[in-house]
């Protein structure tokens, strides 16, 4: 019986043609729709605004998949580090009170270059650039 | 008015295309183009397959051209994006990575195939050497899109690649300056392979595929000497089925499976896009090639320091420059001016180059 | 011989005449071995000569004329003399500041507080003198890997006289003290790690000025490094009563020279050095316990989020932001571990639960990856099912043409 047989062989193979193309075409269409952050980027972190960090206090921030310490210095110095100690890796704090960097883990000390003042790190703070565009302060590398 | 019928109305727009593209021969080439049947007929898909392959890696690869961005700066972030950030980039980025090696697995199948099914004899051999141009230009794809992700495995293996360049003799430095664009791996570099590998691949790949794919249409599928010697045997033609629509459909079917294959792969076993690439860090342990290369790799690992003289990298280099013109010059030392064929000699040949490639590459990825 | 002496000094790269080494050299045994000594010392790279130490006259070839009292020649000063010796130019600044104008010039001041210089001024020859630790003649600074007091070398040459229980036996104190250390966590730092800013046996007990560290003064000392443990420490219930005990602060729990590395064992396992004075049961022996249990949990958690995570990221999931917030959560872990020292629980439990909302955070980031990825696969085997119903079609098609055809 040819007529049944070919509306079924003519299902099988269109729907399942569909089907695929449908599964084909649906993310290549959502592909190319632009994603909600509309740019890859981490050469460049905004952080908030100026207010935000008060003179003489630190943060820790993250920049793209690193963790990076501002230092708000004073009303209109600041200072960005990477905040990995080079000693063992832990995360380094700024004290105010001493106004220097501090790694609470063996007491690693860095002063406001980036530079060891004393304790066991073997290297300096990679430094990181700081920018204010209107109010939002940007951290990016050097 | 009548109304015009379903049919006519089809033969009415049928007629209409004709006038302005006389397309008629065309529809009546394909009609009787024909395909031979026998043991070795299942190889014949592998061309096809590589071509398919070769049309997902542009579709997949234009996508990707959208948000990608060919500087150190922004590579790795980017295709990092591409796989975190925007819907199916994941699926995009993984299948293009998949159908890039597949297709140049695919093109040694198909490329032994026609040495083993004898294809490349007379009036073919002008089709052998656009293929083995073809698969050198689907090496130079895989070498220039290797390192466009920019991530540490890349920048090493280029860099040894690109090392390698330098020791052709008298020409090397400056070979290696030109295809690094410097002294060093870097962002001219980058530069350099992403034009290679998005505008003048493309574009030779293109030249030579119409140049391949016309001359077989012109000269028809090619039938191995033993079936013709068969059918001559039992005074009959040489069994054929037409192309279309029946190898066509077998075709659809292959395609449509290599389509689910890229999409397992693609989901089951994403591809990696470990870290970025850091100049000044030492080259990780055991740093070695994508798989196609690894063969040479390996040889060159075995060759002393000095071989009669000269540097074993340059000897290596010659070898294996030795090697490709030897393959390439296969359908001249492989058949005889009359049209018969050296079978045994090509054969033999055939299996030895296939060996040392896959032992070679087994044990490249051992050691 | 006095004109192959010209010949060789001609040869020699000596800055001065120094008929003292030329002879010497010539000679054998241990009459030669100071000199070849000699060649390697940061002295005669200054210019220095043999007579500048032993006096004599260094340009006079004759033997009896170079070695004679009449030029100072002392011969081989006795040990109780060797400090003083030493200090005529190490302790005279208008004299190092020649040679490197920020050392120092307080060894000797220090060496006359030490143990060792207090036994040496009584006349005990038995106890080390500078040429003990710093070697005789070929005597290297101290940053050259080969100086025998080079940070890495430095336990070894207190150990040639420490860990001798022969040369110990008339001083009555242990001679353990270099094996343990060599069992340190401070000795794996320096020895595999190459961490020179790692403490040796001169770090806590001075170089100079060596004496061990007073029992009130040992959080002081260790509190260099570990700051933070020391101020938690001295406001503790610990530091009064400990301070009553003979060993002091931090030697109780941990060791004076064999300072393994920390475990929360040490806390809730079963030799915990806690249950040395509590019983499991009394007031400090469940805030123990309630400290143990309370890193326990963060560890596990922690642990629980990483696994997780690891499965999500080799699926080819997008977990980077979660795996670098473990680092938050590790540093709290770290932290609570430091805060044991305060030995109270809420000083533990506080980075305890900030460490676990984070550990929990990654961890529900993990299982929506996990979901994420299903949902992938989900969408794999949809197309699949369209696919081969696609290829199941092209088949009949195929089988119906066959047929037809036949």
């Amino acid at each position: 019986m040819p007529e049944p047989r070919r509306n079924f062989i003519f299902w099988i193979f269109g729907g399942g043609f569909i089907g695929s193309l449908i599964s084909f075409l649906y993310p290549v269409v959502r592909f190319l729709n632009p994603p909600a952050v509309a740019e890859a980027s981490v050469n460049e972190v905004t952080d908030g605004k100026v207010q935000d960090l008060a003179p003489n206090s630190g943060k820790i921030i993250k920049f793209g998949t690193q963790p990076v310490l501002l230092i708000r210095v004073a009303q209109a110095e600041w200072r960005a580090f990477s905040a990995v100690c080079t000693h063992l890796g832990c995360i380094v704090q700024y004290d105010s009170a001493r106004r220097i960097i501090w790694c609470a883990c063996h007491n690693g000390q860095y002063d406001l270059n980036g530079k060891v003042i004393s304790g066991p790190p073997p290297a300096p703070l990679t430094e990181y650039t700081v920018h204010l565009r209107d109010d939002q302060v940007v951290i990016s590398r050097t | 008015m009548h109304p015009i019928e379903p049919r006519d109305r089809g033969k009415a727009v049928a007629a209409w295309f004709q006038d302005r593209l006389a397309w008629d021969s065309v529809r009546e080439f394909i009609a009787h183009k024909t395909v031979p049947v026998h043991s070795g007929t299942i190889w014949y898909a592998f061309g096809g397959i590589t071509l398919f392959l070769f049309v997902i890696q542009v579709i997949t690869g234009i996508l990707l051209l959208v948000y990608y961005r060919p500087t150190p700066a922004e590579a790795y972030e980017s295709v990092q994006f591409i796989m975190t950030r925007v819907a199916f980039g994941w699926l995009i980025r993984s299948i293009h990575s998949w159908s890039a090696n597949l297709m140049i697995l695919s093109a040694f199948v198909h490329m032994f195939s026609v040495a083993f099914l004898h294809a490349y004899r007379k009036p073919r051999e002008l089709v052998w050497l656009s293929g083995v141009v073809l698969l050198a230009l689907a090496l130079a794809f895989g070498f220039s899109g290797y390192l466009l992700p920019w991530n540490t495995i890349s920048f090493f293996a280029t860099k040894v690649g690109t090392d390698m360049v330098t020791f052709v003799p008298w020409i090397g430095t400056t070979l290696g300056r030109y295809v690094r664009g410097g002294d060093a791996v870097g962002g001219a570099t980058l530069t350099r392979f992403f034009g290679f590998h998005v505008a003048v691949l493309p574009a030779l790949t293109s030249l030579f595929l119409l140049f391949h794919l016309g001359l077989i249409q012109k000269f028809g599928i090619s039938t191995p000497p033993w079936v013709k010697k068969r059918a001559r045997a039992d005074a009959a033609k040489p069994a054929e089925m037409p192309f279309f629509p029946d190898f066509f459909l077998h075709e659809l079917m292959v395609w449509y499976g290599t389509l689910g294959l890229l999409g397992v792969l693609a989901a089951v076993f994403p591809w990696e896009l470990g870290d970025k690439a850091n100049a000044f860090a030492s080259a990780p342990a055991g740093i070695r090639p994508e798989w196609y290369f690894l063969a040479p790799f390996y040889t060159l690992k075995l060759i002393p320091g000095h071989v009669l003289g000269i540097e074993g990298e340059t000897a290596g280099l010659l070898g294996f420059g030795l090697l490709a013109v030897w393959w390439a010059a296969l359908p001249f030392w492989g058949a005889r001016p009359d049209g018969t064929v050296r079978s045994k000699l090509v054969t033999g040949a055939a299996v030895a180059f296939l060996a040392y490639l896959s032992t070679f590459s087994l044990l490249g990825y051992l050691r | 011989m006095k004109y192959t002496f010209l010949l060789l000094l001609a040869a020699l790269p000596l800055p001065a005449k120094d008929s003292c080494l030329e002879c010497h050299s010539q000679l054998e045994g241990d009459f030669q071995a100071p000199a070849l000594a000699f060649r390697k010392s940061v002295h005669l790279q200054h210019g220095f000569t043999c007579a500048d130490c032993h006096g004599g006259d260094p340009n006079a070839d004759d033997p009896q004329a170079a070695m004679s009292k009449a030029h100072g020649f002392i011969g081989v000063p006795p040990r109780t003399a060797i400090p003083k010796l030493c200090a005529r130019c190490h302790s005279d600044p208008n004299i190092m500041r020649k040679y490197n104008p920020s050392e120092r010039v307080d060894q000797y001041a220090e060496y006359q507080t030490s143990v060792h210089g207090q036994r040496l001024a009584k006349g005990d020859t038995a106890v080390a003198a500078c040429t003990d630790c710093h070697g005789v003649h070929d005597i290297r600074a101290v940053r050259d890997p080969l100086s025998p007091v080079y940070p890495l070398n430095l336990p070894a040459t207190c150990a040639h006289c420490h860990a001798n229980a022969a040369h110990m036996a008339p001083y009555k104190i242990p001679t353990d003290q270099y094996a343990n250390y060599l069992k340190s966590v401070h000795w794996a730092e320096l020895s595999k790690r190459g961490d020179l800013s790692a403490p040796t046996c001169a770090t806590c007990h001075g170089n100079h000025g060596a004496k061990p560290p007073a029992v009130a003064s040992v959080a002081a000392v260790c509190g260099t490094c570990h700051v933070f443990e020391e101020q938690l420490f001295d406001k503790s219930p610990h530091a009064p009563v400990f301070s009553a005990m003979s060993t002091g602060a931090c030697v109780v729990c941990h060791s004076n020279h064999a300072i393994l590395k920390t475990s929360d064992q040490m806390l809730g396992g079963q030799n915990a050095v806690c249950r040395q004075c509590h019983e499991t049961d009394s007031a400090g022996g469940q805030t123990a316990a309630r400290m143990a249990g309370l890193i326990q949990d963060l560890q596990n958690r922690i642990v629980a989020a990483n696994d997780l995570l690891e499965k999500a990221r080799s699926s080819g999931m997008e977990v980077s932001e979660a795996i670098l917030r473990q680092t938050d959560a590790r540093q709290s872990l770290v932290k609570a571990r430091a805060n044991v020292h305060a030995f109270a629980v809420a000083e533990v439990n506080t980075p305890i639960q900030q460490g676990l909302a984070i550990a929990t955070e990654d961890y529900r980031a993990g299982q929506a990856a996990m979901k994420e990825r299903n949902v992938r696969r989900a969408g794999l085997a949809v197309s699949l099912v369209a696919i081969l119903v696609t290829m199941a079609g092209l088949w009949l098609i195929i089988r119906r043409l066959h047929r037809s055809r036949a």
